[in-house]
């Protein structure tokens, strides 16, 4: 069992100093609620949401509140109990320091806690089922790209997915809200993967882990062995950055490279990250919608690092006080880790399922840019085996065109190549710069060929559901039969707690074609879009192509 | 943009400390020398820096550039030592001024100073004073174990400055071992016969083959600190030694041996740390291979039937051109797709 099979090696990357022991210190604990919670309507990559309750409404835990009929969406909940007092733009994490849409809640009772623990065998949720909850929970890829995992899923599930790997790498240092939570509940994120199994039949799963979090492979391997999965093994992986990047870690585990254009799926592998894992098996065994999750608060900035289990929409601040506040005059907030992480220059942004960590650094001198030496030493840590120097060349030259042959857009953003540059040219800012050049090209250029290929796409889909839920209705049918001949044959009332595990099941079902309806009477609408619903899903496309190129 | 984005890690060693890398690797090889040729380098390498810098300073100047961060990065300092260690001991000050200028001005800021020149700027200088002052640059003098004397440091300012009386030392000057070769061999004379001369030593001249071996030492320092890579110095030198091989077992007789070819001139200096500058070299590994090959062989054709003794200057330069075609040939694989060649549409 805790042999470890072969690994494989990819090209480039880097050795960096981990610093994980500093928010490793203490326990994982929960985060209070703040006086104002902060839910923006869109937390994932895809389609906007729509705000299903106005400003003034009392809601309460769990209940939606935004959310769209496309496909490539997540719905957001509400964390608590509550008043919705605003629906306003609020400073969100965004690259240029954008606002956007948020709901302003005011809770009006505490947290909900969670009593029971049904733990419903599995065989009692079919695969569509599972899909439609992981859907209803509005749960995302955690490891930082947000897309939505329900999409991911139904999109594999057109391919024969041969390897699901269980991305537990967290290979960027400070950050460690995997770890902990591999640690603490190695046995929920099992049954997460327990489910993705039974949605996707893989030939094997593997979970990666770096080997510089000895702890959490032990207890994973435990647990594994305590649920007795088959064809499912922890490895232990080296800390080599990026090894949790998607296409990164595929290669370690399975020898396979994903080739460019093509997405992981498409050579049977598929991973998902352990945060996902969790969040899957708390929607499954506890109708628990995604309201919470992990955060990191570390760094040489903060007096207390640590986790917090913390309810989604809590302000940045708030997290900074329970890690007893600031320790430097100068504070350099970093949402994510120090290689890929976004800088912020407000704390008062909520986490979202994007916030797997608040570093906080302190300001310090960046030293200036110096002209390329051609020392090649970003070739050589690139693990896309792109030509960062190149691409720096063309990028400033502005020919952006010649960057995409360059395969700028198999660039995955990891920061190696800034990192070890001897010049200290921040090359990642220029791919990211051009990249979003480019997406403002396209978007001019192919609107017209990309809303007809929209148009076609949605067609399939529509069909696509129609069968479903023409499956579905059959299958509730008979459902619905079989519990009526089991009741006429025992001449009793059903058990109470089965009820319970039932209803619990049902009613997300329920809710969900509840609201299918809903948006199919809605749907009709959208075939003439404004200007600017336009604009916002082109927007959303780019980048929801963006995120092809990172990990989940 | 207000905010610089990610990543946010201790900034890596920049390039001021690879060049200083280079400065301390030259150390030991640049003592031997001292101590084989005496105190006059420190002359040369007095004025090859003290020009570099005012040179580089001067246009920094005109251009409108900040001073500090450029001049504090090495770069310059490393070119004049370069400079200074290839020409023969006690230049004239003008000529290290007139190599210098043409480094700094035409081999480097003309182009757009560090990181554009496609040239190796030490070697332009270099090109240009062997070029334009054939006599000056074929003086050589005598390794003091051969000649038992040696300029003091007073003397050899003045000899550079032109004050000193010229006929006490003339006796001292000599051709260099490469170049008793090439004279020798067109006379006809045997590779043994030509060896009797007591500048030679075991493999190459006496003293150059230690100071070589020097090098190689400081050589092995820049590969540890990962200054440099393995790619150019291990293909030049494989290339050199390869086709004196190949000639020496075809011709004993009136071909130096491999050895020689390895330990005399410039090779060692020019596999370690003239070919390897990252600027003006190729900048894929496969390229680098690629680069150091041609530059071997280079230096050995034109060593052997080219119009000068030593041929590394004209084979970097030479090589240098070539640059952005090996670059061009030689990218290697994007992760998932296949090689250029086979993806032109
Ligand atoms: S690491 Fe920096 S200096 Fe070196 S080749 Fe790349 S961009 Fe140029
Ligand atoms: S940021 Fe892009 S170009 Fe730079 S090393 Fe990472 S993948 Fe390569």
């Amino acid at each position: 069992m805790s042999t470890n099979p072969v690994i494989y090696q990819f090209h480039g990357g880097m050795q960096l100093e981990h610093h994980k022991q500093l928010s490793l210190g203490q326990p994982l604990q929960q985060a209070s609620l703040a006086d104002e919670i902060i839910i923006p309507l869109n937390q994932h990559i895809g389609e906007a949401n729509q705000a299903l309750v106005k400003v003034g409404d009392e809601v309460s835990a769990g209940q939606i509140l935004a959310e769209t009929s496309e496909l490539v969406s997540a719905p957001v909940h509400a964390p608590c109990t509550g008043r919705i007092t605003a629906i306003e733009p609020r400073p969100i994490a965004h690259p240029s320091g954008q606002q956007a849409d948020c709901f302003i809640l005011q809770p009006t009772a505490g947290l909900a806690t969670i009593e029971s623990w049904d733990n419903p065998p599995l065989a009692d949720s079919s695969k569509q089922e599972l899909l439609e909850i992981i859907r209803a929970a509005g749960i995302v890829g955690l490891g930082g790209a947000v897309f939505p995992t329900a999409a991911k899923l139904e999109t594999a599930d057109n391919y024969p997915i041969e390897t699901l790997i269980i991305n537990g790498a967290e290979c960027e240092p400070y950050i460690t809200c995997d770890d902990i939570l591999m640690q603490t509940r190695p046995a929920l994120v099992i049954r997460g993967i327990q489910y993705l199994q039974r949605i996707l039949q893989p030939q094997r799963t593997l979970i990666g882990i770096e080997d510089n979090k000895p702890t959490a492979i032990k207890a994973m391997r435990e647990a594994l062995s305590e649920a007795a999965l088959e064809h499912t093994e922890v490895v232990s992986i080296p800390s080599l950055y990026p090894s949790g990047s998607e296409k990164q870690l595929i290669k370690i585990l399975t020898g396979q490279e994903v080739h460019s254009g093509q997405l992981a799926f498409e050579i049977g592998a598929l991973s998902q990250n352990t945060g996902t894992c969790a969040a899957i098996a708390q929607a499954v065994d506890q109708n628990q919608a995604l309201t919470s999750r992990i955060v990191t608060v570390t760094g040489p900035g903060v007096n207390n690092p640590g986790n917090w289990l913390t309810p989604l929409g809590t302000p940045f601040s708030h997290l900074i006080e329970l890690a007893g506040g600031y320790k430097v005059a100068q504070p350099k907030l970093i949402m994510g880790g120090p290689m890929m992480g976004l800088e912020l220059n407000d704390d008062r942004i909520p986490v979202v399922k994007a916030t797997n960590c608040i570093l906080v650094l302190d300001q310090a001198d960046q030293p200036q840019a110096q002209p390329c030496v051609r020392c090649g030493r970003c070739t050589e840590v690139c693990p896309a085996k792109l030509l960062p120097q190149q691409l720096y060349w063309y990028s400033r030259a502005r020919q952006f065109e010649t960057m995409e042959k360059y395969h700028l857009f198999d660039c995955i953003e990891c920061g190696c190549c800034s990192a070890v540059c001897p010049s200290h040219i921040p090359l990642v800012q220029y791919y990211r710069y051009a990249k979003s050049e480019i997406w403002e090209q396209q978007r001019k250029t192919y609107k017209s060929d990309r809303s007809r290929k929209r148009h076609e796409f949605r067609e399939a889909r529509l069909e696509r559901q129609k069968q479903r839920d023409e499956e579905r209705r059959r299958l509730k049918r008979e459902a619905l039969a079989k519990k009526k001949a089991a009741q006429q044959q025992t001449g009793d009332k059903p058990d109470k707690p089965k009820e319970q595990t039932v209803d619990a099941v049902q009613a997300a079902l329920l809710r969900v074609k509840a609201r299918k309806q809903q948006q199919d009477a809605e749907r009709k609408n959208i075939s003439n879009l404004t200007p600017e619903q336009q604009r916002q899903i082109d927007e959303a496309d780019a980048r929801r192509q963006k995120m092809k190129q990172e990990d989940s | 943009m207000s905010t610089l984005s990610s990543p946010f890690v201790t900034p890596s060693a920049g390039t001021n400390r690879m060049m200083l890398n280079v400065l301390i690797a030259l150390i030991p090889g640049t003592l031997a020398y001292i101590w084989y040729f005496g105190v006059g380098l420190i002359v040369n390498l007095v004025f090859a820096i003290g020009f570099a810098l005012l040179f580089e300073a001067l246009i920094l100047w005109l251009r409108k550039r900040p001073l500090k961060p450029y001049l504090s990065d090495y770069s310059a300092v490393v070119a004049g030592w370069l400079f200074a260690l290839c020409i023969p001991m006690h230049s004239p000050w003008w000529l290290i001024a007139v190599g210098m200028a043409f480094a700094m001005i035409a081999g480097k800021h003309l182009y757009g100073g560090l990181g554009f020149n496609p040239f190796n700027p030490a070697m332009v200088g270099y090109v240009v004073v062997l070029i334009s002052f054939p006599q000056q640059m074929t003086t050589w003098f005598l390794p003091i174990t051969v000649s038992g004397e040696a300029m003091n440091l007073v003397e050899a300012f003045s000899y550079s400055l032109g004050f000193s009386d010229l006929q006490q030392w003339d006796a001292l000057t000599m051709a260099t071992p490469l170049d008793q070769y090439k004279t020798n061999l067109g006379l006809n004379m045997m590779v043994s016969e030509i060896r009797q001369s007591p500048v030679f030593g075991d493999f190459g001249g006496v003293g150059w083959e230690w100071i070589a071996n020097w090098w190689f030492l400081g050589g092995l320092y820049l590969l540890y600190t990962k200054t440099i890579r393995w790619h150019i110095p291990v293909s030049m030198l494989g290339a050199v030694l390869l086709f004196a091989l190949i000639f020496y077992v075809m011709d004993p007789d009136s071909i130096a041996s491999p050895g020689f070819h390895l330990f005399s001139g410039g090779v060692m200096l020019g596999a370690f740390f003239i070919a390897t500058d990252p600027v003006s070299a190729s900048t894929t590994n496969k390229g680098r291979l690629v680069y150091g090959c041609m530059i071997g062989t280079l230096v050995y054709i034109i060593r052997s039937w080219g119009g000068y003794p030593d041929g590394v200057a004209f084979a970097v330069l030479l090589a240098n051109m070539c640059v952005p075609l090996i670059d061009y040939y030689t990218q290697p694989r994007v992760y998932g797709v296949e090689p250029p060649e086979d993806h032109h549409h």
